[in-house]
């Protein structure tokens, strides 16, 4: 049995397409600093450092470890650097949080971040590779062909990703951290948008964000005396499947599946729907909430699209199970921080402290994020009571 | 908290050039070697793997996805990675199974460098802003480094020679070393400077492979039935990125993460260190105060063929063989990453 955990500081930056006032390491200490103000402690009491990003070439900088461990004082002290795809948020988090459930560590520090203003994600995901399909489409023309069978299987109305894009636009601009503040986004104008890779508009795609995401995670002794209310994880979990087999479903895949059985059965949730009061649900692309919803069996197979029309997933429309309240990725999108968002916009929900985007009364929330060609998984349940 | 097994350990050859096979082409005979050491027949049978790779040795953006490929992840597993040497994988998978979420896990890390221009690549790992775009490439900061030590009389060129006769000599007795032979130091002084003061024999090979390491529970080995070692201590230290603002004649890190690890609680019979250059065995040696009643790096080290994100992991399947073998019944094994031994872990093996 896992030693008990949980998260007593948050810290973010705020999200934009560009923070010239910044390098990568002013960047990730600043998300650093403010979850150590949050947790009302010091560096000294720090006693690792777990970092996670995507992949090297974005920024272009090897192993970056090596050059941040300065910045977030690090130095005589153990570092380690999470790499699984755009899991990579969430995967950090867990691994993290590994460090106290073993019994190993009292309290840890973890970052992770992206600065895509001084990268080329594009570029660096389509490199040509010998012997492999040379895509040169990004992450969104790898998803597009996914999609549209989701629509093929579920015969959803065509605007399921429409009304995503709005709802996660109007929780965003409840979240002053969030990258688009769009207060008055209309269906109208998001169907208006150019379509990027059919059916994804350009509205109902992540913009491309920098910003950093940080959390300290403590030991039951230290997080029952923490300043601040923490929030307990209640239930861990990772799955890994191949990009490619025989009889994969790429729309509802089995690593998902398998990843939320497991956490929601650390959790004693047997009701996704009914027992979270929340979730936050890595949803890079509009479509990827009504699919998502039926992976992580929130909805039957084929009726999670009736979930977001009917408004269940919206905290604007009094849904009974707001989905992405922080505005999710669809309003920040700072990859490799993107997943251990979801993980800390969750503690948040269910430490009472999420501003505006508060769910009331929120005791157990779900975080989630995925990777790859959505075969990486990582997920935490968070509560706001010891387990 | 629990006891860590180590059960199984397998490394490809080292070679300079694999030539046309692809990554998962050189993790898979590893893997298939190290589920038939175990009695396994793949990574189904673990509760937990985890790898470590470089996607800049391959020129690609997630390069590790291609690495799930080889190891059967249908159903799907629980699995993750980290960018770093395997060593470290060694480490998550560790707080893994003290976490109880997994009584055993596979390890493995791969790099394939004969591609790219090794160095000169490494030189992106520096500070981004300073120090990276006057593309320093990792054999330069050596070459300063040991020119540090040969100024303050630390070391002279002939005990750097030394080093590098007794891994050469160490590697004949090493089946997958990479660079074996009788050398004798006078041979090696004989050469010409490459880069002053390091001279080709001083710095570790560019090689392709990978290796693999199955650790577990002491109660999970003995249903194995296998013979284990225990890890009755790991830790790992960083230290800063400012080459200025650390001693490089010394490893501050290694010594801390040592006595961390508890290596001085008995003999170090064996100590295998992952130093990529002759006079960085030195530094390493002298950090964690070994004297002669420890044999230093009897495989013949890094220097006799560096596997890139796998070197680490290999120290330590190295030194686990050692024990299991009855040759020894406690050792140690060192692991590094960064410029001028920035990073390290330091790892203690016991007999069962």
């Amino acid at each position: 049995m896992a030693n008990l955990a949980a998260v007593v500081g948050i810290g973010q930056t705020k999200y934009m397409t560009r923070r010239l006032d910044v390098s990568i390491a002013g960047l990730v200490r600043e998300a650093a600093v403010n979850a150590l103000q949050d947790a009302d402690l010091t560096w000294d009491d720090i006693d690792a450092v777990i970092l996670g990003k995507a992949p090297d070439m974005f920024e272009g900088v090897i192993m970056p470890e090596a050059y941040l461990t300065d910045a977030l004082g690090c130095n005589g002290k153990p570092m380690l650097r999470v790499h699984t795809a755009g899991s990579v948020g969430g995967s950090t988090a867990l691994v993290a949080a590994s460090h106290v459930q073993s019994g190993m560590f009292k309290r840890v520090l973890t970052v992770s971040f992206e600065k895509q203003s001084e990268s080329n994600a594009m570029w660096a995901l389509s490199n040509p590779q010998p012997f492999s399909t040379h895509l040169n489409a990004g992450a969104g023309g790898y998803f597009a062909p996914i999609i549209r069978e989701y629509m093929r299987r579920s015969n959803a109305p065509y605007d399921v990703g429409i009304k995503v894009a709005v709802k996660d636009r109007l929780h965003g601009a409840r979240n002053p951290l969030a990258h688009l503040q769009k207060p008055d986004i209309t269906m109208q104008e998001v169907e208006e948008s150019f379509m990027l890779w059919d059916p994804i508009r350009f509205l109902e795609a992540c913009p491309s964000s920098d910003g950093a995401c940080a959390m300290i995670i403590a030991n039951e002794e230290l997080a029952d005396k923490a300043s601040k209310k923490p929030a307990w994880i209640r239930g861990v979990a990772m799955r890994s499947e191949p990009t490619m087999y025989a009889g994969r479903d790429e729309v509802n895949p089995q690593a998902g599946r398998d990843c939320a059985a497991d956490v929601y059965k650390q959790a004693g949730i047997t009701n996704p729907r009914k027992d979270l009061d929340c979730a936050e649900v890595y949803v890079p692309f509009s479509w990827y909430e009504p699919m998502w919803l039926e992976n992580l069996g929130f909805a039957p197979e084929g009726e999670g699209w009736k979930l977001t029309m009917e408004g269940a997933t919206s905290l604007d429309e009094g849904g009974d199970i707001p989905w992405n309240c922080s505005g999710g990725v669809l309003s920040s999108n700072a990859i490799g921080a993107s997943g251990m968002i979801r993980f800390a916009e969750a503690a948040r929900q269910v430490r009472g402290d999420a501003g505006a985007h508060q769910v009331e009364g929120a005791k157990l929330a779900l975080g989630h994020a995925y990777g790859g060609g959505a075969q990486f998984y990582a997920m935490w349940v968070v509560g706001s009571e010891k387990p | 908290m629990k006891e860590i097994a180590i059960v199984g350990f397998q490394q490809s050859n080292s070679v300079s050039d694999a030539g046309a096979v692809n990554e998962v082409e050189m993790i898979m005979p590893v893997l298939s070697r190290i589920f038939q050491q175990v009695g396994i027949n793949n990574a189904q049978d673990v509760g937990f793997v985890c790898s470590g790779s470089c996607d800049y040795l391959q020129g690609a953006a997630f390069a590790f996805v291609a690495g799930v490929d080889a190891l059967g992840a249908v159903p799907p597993i629980k699995e993750s990675h980290v960018e770093m040497d395997a060593a470290w994988a060694l480490y998550e998978s560790i707080l893994k199974i003290r976490m109880g979420h997994a009584d055993s896990a596979l390890i493995y890390g791969f790099g394939k460098s004969s591609p790219g221009e090794l160095p000169i690549v490494m030189s992106q790992q520096l500070d981004p802003y300073y120090l990276a775009p006057l593309w320093v490439d990792s054999i330069s900061l050596a070459a300063l480094q040991a020119r540090l030590m040969l100024d303050q009389g630390l070391i002279t060129e002939r005990d750097m020679a030394e080093v590098v006769s007794q891994s050469r000599r160490n590697a004949m007795n090493n089946p997958h070393a990479q660079l074996a032979g009788d050398v004798a130091p006078d041979d090696v002084l004989a050469q010409e400077m490459y880069l002053s003061p390091l001279r080709k024999a001083d710095i570790c090979p560019v090689s392709d492979g990978a290796s693999a390491m199955i650790i577990a529970t002491v109660e999970k080995a003995k249903e194995w039935g296998l013979p284990y070692a225990i890890i009755s201590g790991i830790d790992h230290c960083i230290e800063t990125h400012n080459l200025g603002m650390r001693d490089l004649t010394d490893s501050v890190s290694t010594r801390t993460a040592a006595k961390r690890a508890g290596m001085g609680a008995g003999p170090v019979e064996v100590a295998e260190l992952y130093a990529p250059f002759s006079h960085q065995e030195i530094i390493l040696s002298r950090a964690l105060g070994l004297g002669d009643e420890t044999l230093i790096n009897p495989s013949g080290g890094v220097l006799a063929g560096n596997l890139m994100m796998a070197s680490g992991l290999s120290r330590i399947g190295e030194v686990f063989n050692r024990i299991v073998s009855g040759e020894v019944q406690r050792g140690i094994a060192h692991a590094t990453s960064g410029p001028c031994l920035q990073h390290n872990l330091v790892t203690v093996l016991e007999k069962a």
